[in-house]
């Protein structure tokens, strides 16, 4: 089976945030909310600064916390690319899942549910990129089959310093990042 | 401009595009209009318009209504990405506070009290008023202020009328002094998009230019390339900017002292013999003279000023040379800021003449364009007051209309008055320093009218408020640009306008026709003047309506290439050393002046750009107000600590001359200097229509009381003011 990942390039990234108002229309993610967001990480002091700039939103993991917890059953692991996705009508948007995120990365929608980056399945069914992959001006992210030895993102990984975010949650995320 | 090797350029693209003339009969009725029926996701190419670099873009609209807009794969532009502006371009045409109807002020200027009036009331009074001014003053007595390609028709039916007093923002408040430093070095512009080849640069330098936060998209992609490439960069700014991030060397240069650290450069690229010896010899001009002044400017002078450590000044310099002639000292864009900025950007100019990258691969290429022949117009009256902005020319190198000049005729009458104000797309509130003085001119007007799509505090000063259709409702002038490879862009409408805003060809038009030059109009609906100017151009309208986008084949760019090196400076060559400039009183090479400084306590006011607006133009997008709803000032963080400030705490800052401006949220950092604090350029705004941008956020421009005009150009220098803090008691 595919596992759907991410592999973002911080080298390269702006944080000019075209993912995050890419995802915004493409995805009609109502004002006030985003699924995906920009930090910028700043260490030392002036002027020996270094700064790593972030794209973020659900990581999308193996062992999701927000599923395990899930009382409904709408929170799933999708039987493409493993992508952890929420079926609307039965999510009773009781914030279990919202709670144990540790990345913080799940809201309740307006309408009630709980909400979340669904890595643009609907786009990748089609063969399409994720829309926050398909804009960035800066060419920084990649999405792929993590499972496939020859997949953009598997070759990036083996050639590339790379991290994830928080492993030590034992989430597993599937978004790595690129140093 | 070269013109005499770009004829050349042009008549090969000519040759090569040879594409049949589209005899088609006119395609009458917008793709808009037939939306409305339609069902399901249709896709139309149009280009953007959120700021002025044109992108190429796919808008997709779903059972009639708009969804989303995406870059255009055929666009040399965009290359098919936007940036988050353009992403999020839906949120204009959605915006709630867009005007909607023509406006008629009712009470005081300035109080935004109006009565809706039809566009014909509207157009019938405007075009009283300029032919009142026209026979007390003479048609020059109108001025028309135009940011964008949107202005083209309403500078069209200027001419028309009589003025030659048309002007931007976009030359004394922002590039004038960089293409004013390169004209006078190597007799041409760096031209917008710049023509700088960033993609192919080894090494490139950025001095106070932050791509990344500053999206103009074709750079920022190509300077995620070079970055992705493994290309040195070097960073100077004040301030550690996302493009600092990225650098090898990043020089955390004080304010307002860049010029001693390009001659220091110089000096050191020319004592070592670093420069590129074979280009100088062959180009230059006054090179012996050039280096004779040079030799003061070391290193360890510079130290004191800059507070650049003389051995990063050396090996910075060492690395440009290493890279050369792929080294690119970028030249930047908003560049007015001390008002000797037309000098220090000669210096950058001067510098990469040293460094031979004018004309070369990963410096600066020549750009091209295709030869789409304008309408032939009907001639336009010769105006014989001349122009009001530059009497005497005591800016003798400004080779464009200077908007504060403009508005210094406005408040003095002199050389000759002026009493109408055209402005169009430009919040000139926001784009001119000093908001006292516009206001002053604006007093003295007997009309003013405004043409935007969203209230901006300028419109709340008008007579007349025309509401325009946003870029994705409407047409607009071919995009004929010069860039790395030819091509035609088409603006068209993607869905209607959802109130009484009209497209600005449409109201030029019916301007011109209310005054009575309607033969300055000899077509139509503006596809019929697409249809004559790209049929002259062995062009198709269908092809170009169906794609957005028609490349011209790809022309030689560099000198290598075979385009001819060629100069239009007096002398033929690069000027190190300019004649001109000594013989109207100025240095021949630029000379290093310390900066004032501010009263003890303060700090200097610097701005800039987010990725997420444009300008004041954004504020009231929903969707990019979503990613960025106010600005920060930024204070050093030790700063703050000793002020008792913490990020997210509210401030004023208070300028020299005791202006206060909205309150605004500390962003307490390790990425700026001590002595300087940094706000994003665009919020703060005070016109009571915008609702939702209102009071969000502080206006840099407010505090921008001060400022230093170029003797050169009359650029206005803004970095000129100083603030202090005070807390804000929540």
């Amino acid at each position: 089976m595919a596992r759907f990942g991410m592999v973002i390039d911080t080298t390269k990234c702006v944080g000019c945030m075209d993912c995050v108002v890419a995802c915004k229309t493409e995805n009609q993610v109502p004002e006030g909310y985003n699924r995906d967001w920009i930090v910028q990480d700043v260490q030392g002091k002036f002027p020996t600064v270094e700064m790593e700039i972030r794209s973020e939103r659900c990581n999308q993991c193996s062992n999701p916390p927000c599923v395990s917890c899930c009382p409904t059953g709408a929170s799933h692991i999708h039987e493409i690319g493993g992508v952890v996705l929420v079926t609307k009508d039965e999510c009773i948007g009781c914030k279990a899942c919202v709670a144990s995120c540790p990345y913080d990365a799940r809201f309740i929608h307006p309408d009630g549910y709980a909400d979340k980056c669904t890595f643009c399945i609907h786009r990748v069914e089609k063969g399409l990129d994720p829309a926050c992959v398909s804009v960035c001006p800066t060419h920084c992210m990649y999405f792929g089959d993590l499972d496939d030895p020859n997949s953009n993102v598997s070759q990036l990984l083996r050639s590339r310093k790379h991290h994830s975010l928080m492993p030590e949650a034992g989430t597993q995320p599937n978004i790595f990042y690129l140093t | 401009m070269n013109s005499v090797s770009r004829r050349k350029f042009l008549k090969i693209s000519g040759a090569t595009i040879g594409v049949a003339a589209a005899g088609t009969a006119l395609l009458k009725t917008t793709q808009a209009l037939s939306n409305k029926a339609a069902k399901g996701v249709q896709t139309i190419p149009t280009y953007c318009d959120i700021c002025f670099w044109k992108c190429g873009a796919i808008a997709y609209v779903n059972d009639g209504k708009l969804w989303k807009v995406e870059g255009n794969p055929l666009d040399p532009l965009s290359n098919g990405r936007l940036c988050p502006r353009g992403t999020g371009g839906v949120g204009a045409h959605y915006d709630p506070d867009r005007l909607k109807a023509p406006l008629i002020r009712k009470k005081n200027r300035g109080e935004e009290q109006w009565v809706e009036v039809t566009w014909d009331e509207a157009m019938t009074y405007i075009a009283e008023k300029m032919q009142k001014i026209k026979s007390q003053y003479g048609p020059e007595g109108v001025a028309l202020f135009s940011h964008g390609i949107g202005g083209n028709f309403f500078k069209h039916t200027m001419k028309a009328f009589g003025t030659p007093n048309i002007s931007a923002p976009s030359f004394a408040q922002c590039r004038g002094p960089r293409d004013v430093g390169f004209r006078l070095t190597f007799g041409e512009d760096v031209s917008s998009p710049e023509r700088t080849d960033i993609k192919n640069a080894q090494c490139l330098v950025l001095i106070g230019s932050h791509l990344g936060e500053n999206m103009h998209n074709s750079q920022v992609q190509e300077f995620a390339d070079a970055v992705g490439d493994g290309s040195t960069v070097i960073v100077v700014d004040p301030r550690y900017s996302v493009a600092a991030s990225k650098a090898k060397y990043y020089l955390p240069i004080k304010p307002g002292t860049d010029l001693a650290l390009l001659l220091a450069w110089m000096n050191v690229i020319v004592s070592e013999g670093l420069y590129d010896k074979e280009y100088v010899q062959n180009y230059g001009f006054g090179f012996e003279q050039f280096a004779a002044t040079l030799q003061q400017y070391t290193p360890e002078w510079a130290y004191p000023e800059t507070g650049i450590d003389p051995d990063v000044i050396r090996q910075t310099a060492r690395e440009m040379e290493r890279y050369k002639p792929a080294t690119l000292v970028h030249p930047g864009r908003h560049v007015t800021w001390y008002g000797d900025d037309a000098q220090r950007s000669r210096a950058i100019a001067l510098l990469n003449a040293l460094l031979g990258s004018w004309g070369r691969k990963g410096g600066f290429y020549t750009p091209v364009s295709m030869d789409v022949p304008a309408y032939p117009y009907p001639e336009y009256p010769k105006s014989e007051k001349g122009k009001v902005d530059n009497p005497d020319h005591k800016y003798p190198f400004a080779h464009e209309t200077i908007t504060n000049g403009i508005r210094e005729a406005t408040i003095t009458g002199k050389p000759y008055p002026i009493k109408g104000w055209f402005v169009y797309a430009t919040n000139l509130m926001h784009a001119l320093p000093n908001e006292n003085e516009t206001i002053k001119a604006i007093q003295n007007l007997d009309l003013m009218v405004v043409i935007d799509v969203i209230p901006s505090e300028i419109a709340g000063w008008a007579d007349v408020v025309l509401p325009e259709s946003v870029y994705l409702e409407r047409f607009d002038d071919l995009n004929v640009e010069w860039f790395r490879e030819p091509f035609v862009g088409l603006r068209q409408p993607v869905v209607d306008s959802p109130d009484d805003q009209k497209p600005n060809w449409w109201m030029a038009k019916k301007l011109a026709e209310k005054l009575g030059l309607g033969h300055y109009y000899p077509w139509k609906h503006i596809e019929e003047y697409y249809e004559h100017r790209l049929s002259a151009a062995g062009l198709s309208y269908k092809e170009l309506k169906k794609n957005g986008i028609i490349r011209g084949a790809k022309q030689p760019i560099y000198f290598d290439e075979g385009v001819p090196a060629e100069f239009p400076t007096p002398s033929g060559k690069i000027e190190f050393y300019s004649l001109q400039l000594q013989e109207a009183g100025f240095d021949p090479v630029p000379k290093y002046k310390r900066p004032t400084s501010g009263p003890p306590g303060s700090f200097r006011l610097l701005y800039g750009r987010a990725p997420v607006h444009s300008f004041s133009r954004t504020q009231s997008n929903h969707i990019l107000m979503d990613m960025m709803n106010e600005n920060e000032v930024w204070v050093n963080a030790e700063i703050a600590a000793r002020l008792g400030l913490k990020s997210g705490d509210y401030v004023r800052l208070k300028n020299q001359d005791g202006v206060v401006c909205n309150k605004v949220k500390v962003k307490a950092t390790e990425r700026i200097r001590p002595d300087c604090v940094y706000m994003v350029h665009g919020f703060g705004h005070n016109s009571r229509m915008l609702k939702f941008a209102y009071m969000k956020g502080a206006s840099d421009a407010q505090l921008l009381t001060r400022y230093e005009v170029d003797p050169l150009m009359g650029g206005t220098g803004m970095n000129m003011n100083f603030v202090t803090i005070e807390s804000e008691v929540a």
